[in-house]
């Protein structure tokens, strides 16, 4: 394992020529054909399937590649660790390691997220989303054709103190363009009254989340919605898959606002299984901090998701300061 | 399906399903390998129903802060903390009154929402109506108190003060 920096981002492709620019990283080369990402590395050649692959990478930039580690899928993923990520192939997969075929090298944040932004913007062809559930989106397979640089650029929505206060972070209406979703259709769009006495006009404040999260045009992509000291609620709909699996550098809550997701839980490290968790509306559960999940919602559904933003946690987990779970009992 | 119009949605092919302290379906962990407690899974509206009026019953911690679930029914005290919270109604409809103090109720150096021994003296800042699905601001500095004729339930972000009730034998999933 080594650290590298970029050698050449936009390398020479290979092989037929679609369309698709090649990119390099350290040593690590990405090309795309009309089905598959291929990935390139020392040790050998990965192969993801290129919806799969665009989704997952969708979410690590639009996350500046998120708390802890962002599994694409069991072979390939990064490690964020503020300031630098780990770009690595089998590190959280037993056999590779066992055979050692695990490699990893690491990057300044800034050249990492310049390749993956530079990989997004000319692999995501017209029509196709990333951000969207897979039935609202087209496809992404074929020659390369045009881009949709609209639906990749999307800033993620991170409010100072809560959604809808002057000069935080606003409301989605139709008129700015957030309809509501065709899944949430019955979710009351009301507004919450609010008498707030002259002078008091931005603390007494209340808004509809729920009808907020009817509007969002993402899934799989927490917005942080309201703020206490480190505390950042997230919430977030989903729909279908999430396209990673995500380890948590610390533990995460998750509360089911609606409807029903199911999540797989592996092992952070090796990825073995260790249970499923179904929630349904109302259910909290706790995310240890030594694992990683998947969730499936067979419907668009709401989650809150809770983070403690402290930034010494990573080290006190790792460290084994603090036990991987929130509570004794 | 097609489901009726309730609450102010429009008719549509998908029901979306919340919860309420009068109807609510719990999932639950099912184990591979692992211990069902480190999930500290619970149900908000489960926890309520149990709950007496206005308890602040932790269902979430992560270190010092916490969610706390909290069964809405009459009015409850007067509280205040040195800092911002939030409070999202998941049942009911909840009114929140707020009162800017003439003298400040916490010290900047308490965390947590405290329990005021009545209506602090001070101006009147106004107040909320909320319902289902709306998050109300607990402005840092401003006592309130939440008014709800019938039962409902709120989830409150926060830190742990001496008002959080941690019971996770109680309401949490253990085997």
């Amino acid at each position: 394992m080594s650290t590298a920096s970029i050698s050449n981002i936009e390398a020479p492709a290979l092989g037929r020529n679609l369309g698709y620019k090649a990119f390099a990283l350290g040593k690590f080369r990405f090309e795309r054909d009309e089905y598959f990402a291929h990935i390139y590395y020392p040790l050998g050649r990965h192969l993801m399937p290129i919806d799969a692959f665009l989704r997952a990478l969708m979410r690590d930039v639009a996350w500046g590649f998120f708390y802890g580690t962002v599994n694409f899928d069991n072979v390939l993923g990064t490690v964020n660790h503020y300031g630098t990520v780990d770009l690595f192939m089998g590190l959280c997969n037993t056999a590779y390691r066992q055979a050692n075929r695990a490699y990893l090298e690491t990057f300044p944040t800034k050249d990492i997220k310049a390749v993956f932004d530079g990989m997004l913007d000319d692999w995501t062809i017209e029509g196709f989303d990333p951000f969207a559930a897979p039935d609202e989106t087209g496809k992404p397979f074929g020659r390369k054709r045009g881009n949709n640089r609209k639906a990749v650029q999307r800033q993620r929505v991170v409010a100072a103190r809560m959604v809808g206060l002057p000069g935080d972070t606003g409301y989605r209406t139709d008129a700015n363009g957030y309809s509501v979703n065709r899944q949430f259709l019955d979710v009351p769009q009301d507004q919450p009254e609010v008498h707030a006495e002259p002078g008091f006009e931005s603390e007494v404040h209340a808004f509809n989340l729920f009808g907020y999260l009817s509007r969002s045009d993402v899934t799989w992509n927490p917005s942080v919605c309201s703020v206490v000291k480190d505390s950042l609620m997230c919430p977030t709909t989903e729909e279908n898959i999430l396209p990673i699996f995500h380890g948590n550098d610390r533990v995460e809550w998750f509360v089911q606002a609606c409807d029903e997701i199911i999540w797989e839980i592996e092992d952070g490290s090796s990825g073995k299984p260790r249970a499923k968790v179904v929630m349904k509306a109302g259910d909290v559960a706790a995310m240890p901090a030594d694992i990683r999940h998947k969730g499936y919602s067979p419907k668009r559904s709401m989650l809150l998701v809770w983070e403690n933003n402290d930034n010494t946690l990573p080290e006190k987990y790792s460290r084994g300061d603090l036990k991987p779970y929130p509570v004794e009992f | 399906m097609i489901v009726s119009d309730s609450g102010g949605g429009v008719v549509s092919e998908y029901q979306t399903i919340f919860g309420s302290l009068n109807h609510y379906e719990k999932g639950g962990v099912e184990i591979i390998e692992d211990n069902p407690k480190h999930y500290v899974f619970s149900n908000v509206f489960e926890v309520a129903s149990k709950s007496k009026p206005y308890e602040k019953v932790c269902v979430g911690k992560n270190l010092k802060y916490v969610i706390e679930a909290v069964r809405a029914e009459g009015d409850s005290p007067w509280y205040s903390a040195a800092h911002d919270e939030s409070a999202l109604c998941m049942d009911g409809e909840i009114e929140v009154h707020f009162v800017k103090p003439v003298e400040p109720q916490v010290p900047e150096s308490r965390e947590g929402s405290v329990k005021l021994s009545g209506e602090p003296k001070g101006q009147k800042m106004g107040w909320v109506k909320v319902r289902r699905g709306h998050m109300a601001l607990l402005p840092k500095g401003a006592a309130y108190q939440f008014r709800s004729p019938k039962p409902g339930v709120l989830l409150i972000q926060t830190i742990k003060g001496d008002c959080t009730i941690e019971r996770w034998a109680e309401i949490c999933q253990t085997k």
